[in-house]
């Protein structure tokens, strides 16, 4: 008795204080006060919807397009590899993207990664081997933010997966460039700031990126696809999808695998909990 | 600790009779999780959930352990171990989404299994001790996952293990201290990471040493079960095993094919991005939300917006973030006292009209209403919600169930498990026939329950 009345007491104590104290003043500020103001930004702001037709990768019985990744491997390499890492990933890993040993050694020799003079042991450059990570394009944080107006370009090894439906928000991202409305601007007193750019599918519209894919037939692609910006977007997000989980396809097809000896086992698990039971009901010796 | 007529174990072979004789052990699986246990022959699909929590408890301990092979507890590397336990690692990547989301299932699984305790009173007596040891698993849980989703030392992680340990410092004299001393340092640094995957590592093992208490606790007493009524003879139960561990073998496989789901094709989805970032003390995230098996606990720490203040005066008698860490504590402590508020005789939600509404359509769109509020960024409407749902949580435990338990005129109970299986008349017969069987050893003419010694 003691305990229920305690309990009675304290828990209109508090409720008493969570009313009066937080939710009388809220609810007179939410229906009485100034609505929350909202960044003008948001005004600019459109969701995207990712490519047309999707990725070869979605859904449970996705695919990687081995072309397309290597197509977007070149773009990184043309374009983004200009300011942006990629630490998690080996030049090994290429072999993945369908590229023999020989061509993924080449690949690895055509890059140039930070080495050590071995007569000297003062630091030197070497070309890359199969084993090297891809190399940063900046020695250090300092100089990648002096080089960038102060934005750190960040690694791209986890990018797809380090935002909400990565891939499509790369895509989104790397066609997303243009003006702000000019009317609209003017009306809501709206302006990029200087050293941003604009770009209507970045969460604040002002990103620190200038348009990296600026015309189309910037890369040309060794296996003759036109080169659209849409088109490598597409393929440059789907590169980033790889480098984020070079596992991906493998896990879906495990998944399947799993998943029907799961159904088979489970359906075995029904049968015998329904046979060992049959006898319950009514239970007569 | 069983009833009369729970079969006892023979050891066959000259093996077994060796081992019976020098270390039981054989008996006691027998005895816990055999044919020598007998259950409730009416449990439904509700009481699947304690074997399969132990389940995940297993889960979670065999990929840990090995992801702790491959892992570093150490600032400067641990985001890098746990990408190279994704890439190079053999099957690194399996066997970290099925620990991450392995976390998941086992709140999902958890939270079922407190919902059916909740819901058909499995915390009265005589299993107050089940309810209180199940609670302490509770909350050794939610500070080993806590303590784990730092562990990757992304973005969430930091500023998660910032929140978190911050709640301390609201505690007045000690409050900033005993943060410093929780983290060793101002920040989450590389004293705390080492810490947290030191306790990581060892909470599993006190959780699965808890968890034997709670399974020792149950087996006084013997199963609850959904009709509320005590086993009262033989006809009430049946052997642990087959029937049981037959029906645990289904659902078992129900809750690997969900599971196997998640982790091969949706690993990521109850994640959030922003741990794929490196922890980065200079860069807030915009919105810092836990793990989602945290909200609901979430949306009553945020729920506290106001100071606790002599009106007209100014003067705060207790600042409304400590009022919110007093709450959150006290929404999962209160259940220590559970068993003394409900004082119902009656156990059942079935068999309580009165209860039942308050349950379904109190407290349930509650949970629900703090789930999405804990998750959804501090604005309104989502602070008013979760300010009416956790007066409500509160009012529901402390006030609505100890008047409710005095003012409810309940349903009539079955007399007895089998009659709420069979029927009276078939409950009669099946009653008759076990005791011209002489399996009715341990019941009194009565039908009242007679343990045995």
């Amino acid at each position: 008795m003691t305990i229920r009345l305690g309990g009675i007491i304290v828990g209109l104590a508090i409720t008493a204080v969570l009313v009066l104290w937080s939710l009388v003043p809220g609810f007179i500020n939410f229906a009485f006060g100034p609505p929350p103001e909202k960044q003008a930004s948001y005004a600019f702001y459109e969701h995207g919807e990712g490519p047309e037709g999707g990725f070869s990768f979605d859904g449970p019985m996705g695919k990687w397009d081995v072309a397309q990744l290597q197509r977007g491997y070149q773009v990184y390499k043309e374009v983004c590899a200009a300011c942006h890492s990629l630490k998690f990933v080996a030049f090994r890993n290429l072999q993945q993207l369908g590229y023999t040993e020989a061509e993924v050694d080449a690949e690895a020799a055509s890059w140039t990664v930070p080495g050590l003079d071995p007569n000297t042991g003062e630091p030197t450059t070497r070309p890359g081997e199969p084993t090297d990570y891809f190399p940063s394009p900046y020695p250090n944080a300092i100089a990648a933010a002096a080089a960038n107006n102060n934005a750190i370009p960040p690694d791209l090894s986890l990018m797809t997966k380090a935002r909400h439906d990565g891939s499509n928000y790369v895509y989104d991202l790397l066609v997303g460039y243009g003006e702000a409305d000019p009317e609209k601007a003017a009306k809501l007193g709206f302006e990029t700031p200087p050293g941003l750019y604009f770009n209507k599918h970045f969460p604040n519209v002002n990103i620190a990126m200038p348009q990296p894919l600026v015309l189309d037939g910037q890369v040309s692609y060794a296996d003759g696809t036109e080169a659209t910006i849409p088109q490598m977007a597409k393929d440059v997000a789907a590169f980033l999808t790889w480098t984020a989980e070079p596992s991906l396809v493998q896990r879906k097809q495990t998944g399947w695998f799993v998943l029907g000896f799961l159904l088979f086992a489970t359906a075995l698990a029904f049968l015998s909990y329904k046979q060992i039971w049959a006898g319950m009901k009514p239970k007569k010796k | 600790m069983s009833f009369a007529w729970a079969k006892q174990y023979e050891p066959k072979t000259a093996l077994t009779k060796w081992l019976d004789e020098k270390l039981p052990l054989p008996r006691l699986v027998y005895n816990a999780v055999g044919a020598g246990y007998p259950v409730p022959r009416n449990l439904n699909y509700m009481w699947n959930f304690g074997v399969l929590a132990g389940f995940c408890l297993m889960i979670q301990i065999v990929t840990g352990v090995v992801l702790a092979m491959h892992y570093a507890a150490n600032q400067a590397v641990a985001f890098g171990t746990v990408e190279h336990i994704m890439r190079n690692v053999n099957w690194g990547w399996a066997l970290r989404y099925a620990h991450a989301n392995g976390a998941s299932f086992f709140f999902i699984v958890v939270y079922l299994h407190i919902f059916r305790g909740l819901f058909y009173s499995s915390y009265k007596a005589p299993r107050e001790m089940i309810w209180l040891l199940g609670v302490v698993i509770f909350l050794l849980m939610m500070a080993t996952a806590f303590m784990g989703y730092v562990l990757p030392w992304g973005q969430m992680s930091f500023w998660g293990a910032q929140v978190i340990t911050g709640l301390f410092s609201a505690i007045p004299l000690v409050g900033e201290p005993l943060q410093v001393w929780l983290l060793g340092g101002f920040a989450p640094d590389n004293a705390a990471l080492n810490r947290f995957f030191s306790l990581h590592f060892l909470l599993p093992f006190v959780i699965a040493g808890v968890v034997i208490l709670h399974i020792w606790a149950l087996h006084i007493p013997g199963s609850s079960n959904p009709t509320g009524v005590e086993v009262k003879s033989e006809s009430d139960t049946v052997p642990f095993h087959p029937y049981y561990t037959a029906k645990d073998g289904f659902g078992l496989g129900v809750f690997l094919i969900a599971f196997a789901a998640m982790v091969f094709f949706l690993p990521n989805a109850l994640g959030h991005p922003d741990n794929y970032i490196e922890a980065n003390p200079l860069s807030t995230p915009a919105h810092i939300v836990p793990e989602w098996y945290f909200w609901p606990f979430y949306a009553i720490l945020r729920a506290f917006t106001g100071d606790l203040t002599i009106p007209f005066t100014g003067i705060v008698l207790i600042p409304a973030k400590l009022l919110g860490v007093i709450a959150m504590f006290g929404s999962i402590l209160l259940w220590f006292i559970l068993p003394w508020l409900d004082k119902s005789p009656v156990r059942s939600g079935h068999y309580r009209p009165l209860f039942n509404k308050f349950f379904w359509f109190g407290f349930m769109p509650t949970m629900v209403v703090l789930f999405i509020a804990g998750g959804a960024p501090a604005e309104e409407p989502y602070v008013l919600l979760s300010q009416v749902a956790t007066a409500y949580y509160f009012l529901h435990f402390l006030v609505i169930l100890p008047i409710v338990s005095q003012i409810e005129v309940p349903k009539p109970l079955p007399f007895s498990i089998t009659e709420a299986v069979l029927g009276k008349d078939k409950a009669a017969e099946a009653s008759r026939t076990g005791t011209v069987d002489g399996g009715d050893a341990g019941t009194l003419p009565d039908g009242s329950l007679q343990p045995a010694e």
